[in-house]
């Protein structure tokens, strides 16, 4: 019953949060990466030596590749972002940086494929946005007292939205100080997290509708709470297996999926959260709302 | 009861025998020699690592088929797709992907060509190697006389002045239709010759052609250039046709051999490239396998101390669920890349939700004083509900990204998916024989405790 007492200190933590969100992503605001607006990257070590950064500008801007945005990586690496560009013109870079640099990776994005994966990113988000409104309808379908059931569909989206501002806000502030960019993963942890936290939200509700059947409880206030009691624990236990899961991948893991694992790994935190401390405490306020009508 | 503990049992030699085939296959892959071809089942079945694991190069081409009939691009891009892998066969590149992406809305109608190559980091090799290849084509004389020769300016910012081009039509017959070329020696001169052999439909073309130029020219274009410009004598019928183009022996033999492993029926352009090296392939490989170790051992711990008894139980489960996977990466096979291996790590953590689901169920069974026994049924029954529902969003999201993705996108979700349909099976009814195997018929402080959660025990609450 804690939750429902304290429901407007919860609800307001989590506007706090997605404000704050907001204001991160419009301030420091999403940088694009290669994969979306085309370009290059060219990541290379020195078996030597590095260089001064200096100097490797200094040779850069005798060829003809445009600006050259040069990033000391590693020990002895640099990572070079250019526009896209031909293989002649990477050959041309290569021996620019001299003998000693081994090549680790290069990747070229032209403007038509890029141009794709927005589309595509777009197009996956529009229909996974879709698939999960149908299934949320599908799962709140039978009409409940005292709270009709679309406001249960309804909240669930607000919800979720509040999942995904965060992650996105806490990337925007991690690529303002990292300098990681919006890439194809990027929009892969934002599907997967509005998979992932809106099953949290569907348990907490059914549990709340099979209460209201039983009728146990007298209030919906005390229905809600109740309810909440029975299921917070399972909600994070079942998130804490996941998130145990995605840590491992954050500290462990490869580099390439690092910031990939550290955004679900917000997404679940703060999709677990708001099950628990947004959405029913909503539902509870939408009720209050509707009886003083 | 027996029953139950028999299949329990058969499960776990089972999952056993899929650990064993997937660690046998494993070693019997570090056995074959590198350059030898791997025979026999096990040695066939090494995980399939994708090209930011294994380092290797992904290109993408556009291929312009703005010249070719809407009703025959499907034909044009299959034949491309051969004639590109025949010549990086030549090359001996191993277990290479080529795949034609038709042009669809979301690459507004590009058709593309992509190429996988694993093991080579050496990308302008590369795309020599896939470039070279000679396009073919025959052009008639322009109808148009003094045509307005083009020009036009060049990357390196020199005029071209393209005179052939404004002289010469382009006409449908190309490379495409060659069946094949060999080279021949003018029996009085013995100057070399190329003769080519054009297919059924290309002589039908080159027949049309003649006929209609008998007394012009007709010029052979290689690459864009003219190699020869025969003067047509009469309309010529099956297919046959010579250039002779003061080749020395070398340049025909050369030509010859280019044209056989095949003239690109459409011109391609590198739009893309991605190489990675094969020390970072290496080091994500190493970083990728210590995570999901990692990561399942803080799960068991996690398992086994906040759920005890159960939790034992869904460690083993979750074991098999391991194995099973790996074998089904290794059997499918499934392409695994970091962002592969990130789906299968979270995969982990979700396939024990259900059982954590379901002990949670049989705690609230067992505080309602029904016997370990009733607790362990009513438990699995109605957290069955919940937990289909828990995944069928993650499912979802699963097809549509796989439905959708690049390569990159797809690997994530086709783990993903299996991910979770694995675990729904593991977790219904692997849990669920093992807890029943244990066949707990007393209830009291100690099946209290072990059925319990974290601080609290599973003792019935009046």
């Amino acid at each position: 019953m804690f939750i429902i007492k304290y429901k407007k200190i919860f609800v307001s933590i989590s506007i706090a949060l997605v404000v704050l969100s907001i204001g991160a992503i419009a301030y420091f605001g999403l940088n694009m990466g290669i994969d979306f607006k085309g370009g290059s990257l060219t990541e290379v070590e020195y078996t030597t030596i590095r260089p001064e950064q200096t100097v490797v500008d200094a040779s850069l801007k005798t060829l003809s590749i445009g600006q050259a945005l040069i990033q000391p990586i590693g020990e002895k690496g640099y990572s070079i972002k250019t526009r896209d560009i031909t293989d002649k013109e990477h050959k041309e870079i290569l021996t620019a940086l001299g003998q000693d640099a081994v090549e680790k990776s290069f990747t070229s994005i032209g403007p038509s494929v890029g141009a794709e994966l927005v589309r595509k990113s777009i197009i996956s988000f529009i229909l996974v946005s879709l698939g999960i409104i149908f299934w949320i309808a599908f799962s709140f379908r039978k009409v409940s007292k005292p709270v009709s059931s679309w406001k249960y569909g309804f909240i669930a989206i607000i919800t979720l939205i509040h999942d995904i501002i965060i992650p996105v806000g806490v990337f925007a502030v991690l690529s303002h100080f990292s300098g990681v960019e919006v890439d194809t993963l990027f929009v892969v942890a934002i599907l997967t997290i509005l998979g992932l936290s809106v099953s949290d939200t569907i348990v907490v509700f059914d549990r709340i509708r099979e209460n209201i059947r039983v009728g146990h409880f007298k209030t919906f206030d005390e229905t809600v709470g109740r309810s909440l009691d029975q299921v917070y624990t399972r909600s994070i236990a079942t998130s804490s297996t996941v998130i145990i899961a995605l840590l491992a991948l954050v500290f462990f893991g490869p580099a390439s999926t690092k910031v990939f694992a550290l955004m679900l790994t917000a997404g679940m935190f703060f999709g677990t959260y708001s099950s628990i401390f947004l959405a029913s405490p909503m539902l509870v306020l939408v009720q209050g709302m509707q009886a003083k009508k | 009861m027996w029953k139950t503990r028999i299949t329990a049992l058969l499960i776990l030699l089972l999952g056993a025998g899929i650990g064993f085939f997937v660690y046998k296959s494993e070693m019997a892959k570090m056995a074959v020699a590198k350059d030898a071809t791997p025979k026999g089942f096990l040695s066939t079945h090494p995980f399939k690592l994708g090209l930011d694991l294994s380092g290797g190069t992904h290109l993408v081409y556009r291929a312009d088929v703005s010249e070719i009939d809407a009703t025959e691009i499907g034909d044009s891009m299959s034949s491309l797709r051969d004639v590109i892998e025949r010549r990086i066969n030549i090359f001996g590149v191993s277990e290479p992907s080529i795949q034609v992406q038709d042009g669809g809305f979301s690459n507004q109608g590009e058709q593309r060509l992509i190429v996988d190559l694993p093991g080579v980091t050496d990308v302008s090799s590369a795309i020599a190697m896939i470039g070279e290849t000679p396009m073919l084509d025959f052009r008639t004389e322009n109808p148009i006389k003094d045509a307005p020769i083009e020009a036009t300016v060049g990357k390196d910012g020199k005029v071209v002045i393209d005179q052939y081009a404004s002289k010469y039509a382009k006409t449908e017959l190309t490379g495409r239709f060659l069946d094949k070329a060999i080279l021949e020696f003018d029996q009085s001169t013995g100057e070399p010759k190329v003769s080519l052999q054009f297919n059924e439909e290309g002589s039908k073309l080159f027949e049309k052609i003649t006929s209609e130029n008998v007394g012009k020219t007709v010029a052979i274009f290689l690459d864009g250039q003219p190699i020869s410009i025969p003067v047509v004598n009469e309309s010529i019928t099956g297919g046959k046709a010579q250039i002779s183009g003061n080749f020395k022996a070398t340049e025909a033999k050369l030509l010859v051999g280019r044209l056989n492993s095949g003239a690109l029926p459409v011109a391609i352009e590198l739009i893309s490239t991605q190489t990675i090296g094969p020390s970072l392939g290496t080091a994500a490989t190493a970083a990728g396998v210590k995570a999901a170790l990692i990561g399942f051992l803080a799960i068991a711990l996690f398992l086994i101390i906040w759920y005890r008894l159960p939790g034992l139980i869904a460690t083993v489960a979750l074991s098999i669920y391991v194995v099973a996977m790996l074998a089904i990466f290794k059997l499918v096979p499934v392409t695994l890349t970091a962002a592969g291996i990130a789906g299968f790590i979270i995969s982990l953590g979700i396939a024990v939700d259900a059982n954590v689901l379901i002990f949670e169920r049989i705690k609230e069974e067992l505080r309602g004083g029904s016997t370990v026994a009733d607790s362990m049924h009513h438990g699995f029954k109605r957290a069955w509900l919940s937990v289909r529902d828990s995944n069928i969003s993650s499912i979802i999201t699963a097809i549509i990204l796989y439905w959708f993705g690049t390569t990159l996108i797809k690997g994530f979700a086709l783990v993903f998916l299996i991910g979770v349909l694995v675990s729904l099976i593991s977790a219904i009814s692997i849990t669920r024989i093992f807890l029943y195997t244990l066949n707990i018929k007393k209830t009291n402080g100690f099946t209290n405790f072990l059925f319990g959660s974290g601080f609290s025990s599973a003792k019935a609450q009046k």
